[in-house]
């Protein structure tokens, strides 16, 4: 009990993940810097700015107080979960149950639905657009990415995480056939909208519609949604490896594998402009679905 | 310095206020994010609502419909808050000090911590009205 207490708060648990995201989404900011010929913020940068959000006013606007607070804190729980269940299990794959495919893909469904929450009780209208716009691209690219998780149970035969991993060092990866390798394009595309990058950032659209679900959440509580955020970018590339890699989980090649998913993760960021949001649909349900079932169809033809 | 102080001073989130301008200074502004001077360095990021934000920069000459409006928007900035002018129209609205539909200066509405004169001002006045700005913040 205690131990799984110290497993969920510290070590591949909250504290580490915390700390992790942070440095984490600092590289994807420096990286952002440097592709734009700038210099770029100072590695402790996100420290900093969690450390002032946490000492700003907490304007609660509207009646709906408990959702607009809850939704946040959702969030964060349910990612940190995930982070400790994938962490627990890269550090050594043959441990018991702790957690299971299906969990996680629960999991990671929550902070969309945290940033639809928050978005509609806050009672603005742009943060109703914005939860609105967040509520399509969930419905869009759930599809897709589940149909890439099917292709990896097709291929590995078994719905445990460590029967996964296992299949992997024993046969090769996934990422190495023609199947495994559509399954692991179609994923990247999808977490880029589960992450709100780039091409996919439509429900917050700075410029647009000024944040969007964000827009009335000052002070900790925009903290913690900024911490969600850095924590899902940090726990993605694993759940990548995961899934289609992870042959060799052998501390150094796990860092190589980490750094490279991660590095296109953020070129496609950095590369590639807003879609709207009848255009991103269009996106998911067409040309990535079709990807997601003819991998499905290679995997069950066995190449 | 206290950890708090510093993490205030070196992540100011910018909120920028248009009150009327003639988009020379908004260009200037522009600038200071530009590679060339990049003040990301330094923790500083333009935001998209007032709620993110702890810097109200300010430009042009108040006149009577955003009187209120900017009024508003300091009050559902979340405290700590500065707030900077750029530009002579927010200092002291020169020209147009008898001008028919100006009610009132800036600062008359609204307590301002900085001034950056000129028009426009350059990128590197206003990079040096910051740090004075973060120097009179930290107490030094």
């Amino acid at each position: 009990m205690l131990r799984l207490f110290f497993n969920y708060l510290i070590f591949p648990g909250f504290l580490f993940t915390a700390t992790m995201g942070l440095l984490v989404s600092w590289i994807d900011r420096k990286i952002t810097a440097r592709v734009q010929w700038r210099k770029g913020p100072p590695w402790y940068q996100n420290f900093l700015d969690l450390i002032k959000l946490m000492q700003k006013e907490i304007v609660i606007p509207g009646r709906k107080t408990f959702t607009f607070i809850i939704s946040p804190f959702l969030g964060l729980i349910s990612v940190t979960l995930v982070a400790s269940m994938l962490g627990k299990l890269l550090i050594n794959p043959h441990t018991e149950f702790i957690g299971d495919l299906i969990v996680v893909i629960y999991l990671l469904l929550i902070p969309g639905i945290a940033l639809i929450l928050g978005g509609s009780s806050s009672g603005n209208p742009l943060g109703s657009v914005g939860s609105s716009r967040e509520m399509k691209l969930i419905l869009a690219y759930e599809l897709p990415s589940i149909l890439a998780v099917l292709t990896v149970l097709i291929k590995t035969n078994g719905i445990r995480l460590t029967e996964i991993i296992n299949h992997q060092m024993v046969y090769g990866p996934n990422i190495t056939s023609i199947s495994g390798f559509i399954a692991f394009l179609v994923t990247l595309i999808c977490y880029q909208a589960k992450l709100g990058f780039v091409p996919f950032d439509i429900s917050e659209a700075e410029q647009e519609i000024m944040g969007g679900v964000l827009i009335e959440y000052s002070g900790l509580l925009l903290g913690i949604f900024k911490l969600t955020r850095m924590i899902l970018l940090y726990i993605m590339p694993l759940w990548l490896i995961i899934l289609f890699w992870s042959n060799n989980l052998n501390f150094v090649i796990l860092i190589w594998k980490y750094f490279l998913i991660f590095l296109l993760v953020v070129l496609i960021k950095n590369t590639s402009p807003r879609l709207r949001i009848d255009q991103a649909l269009k996106f998911f349900w067409g040309p990535v679905t079709i990807l997601g079932v003819i991998a499905i169809v290679l995997a069950l033809l066995g190449y | 310095m206290s950890l708090k102080l510093k993490a205030l001073t070196k992540s100011l989130w910018v909120f920028h206020a248009a009150c009327s301008p003639c988009n020379n200074c908004d260009i200037e502004i522009l600038d200071v994010l530009t590679p060339r001077h990049d003040v990301e360095r330094f923790g500083m990021v333009l935001v998209g609502s007032v709620r993110h934000a702890d810097v109200l920069l300010v430009t042009g000459v108040p006149n009577y419909k955003n009187t209120e409006r900017i009024k508003k928007i300091y009050s559902q900035t979340p405290k700590p808050c500065l707030v900077v002018a750029v530009g002579n129209c927010a200092c002291g609205r020169v020209m147009f000090k008898d001008s028919y539909n100006s009610p009132a200066a800036l600062d008359e509405i609204i307590p301002v911590d900085l001034y950056v004169p000129g028009c426009p001002p350059k990128p590197e006045a206003i990079i040096a009205g910051v740090v004075k700005l973060i120097k009179k913040v930290r107490g030094i």
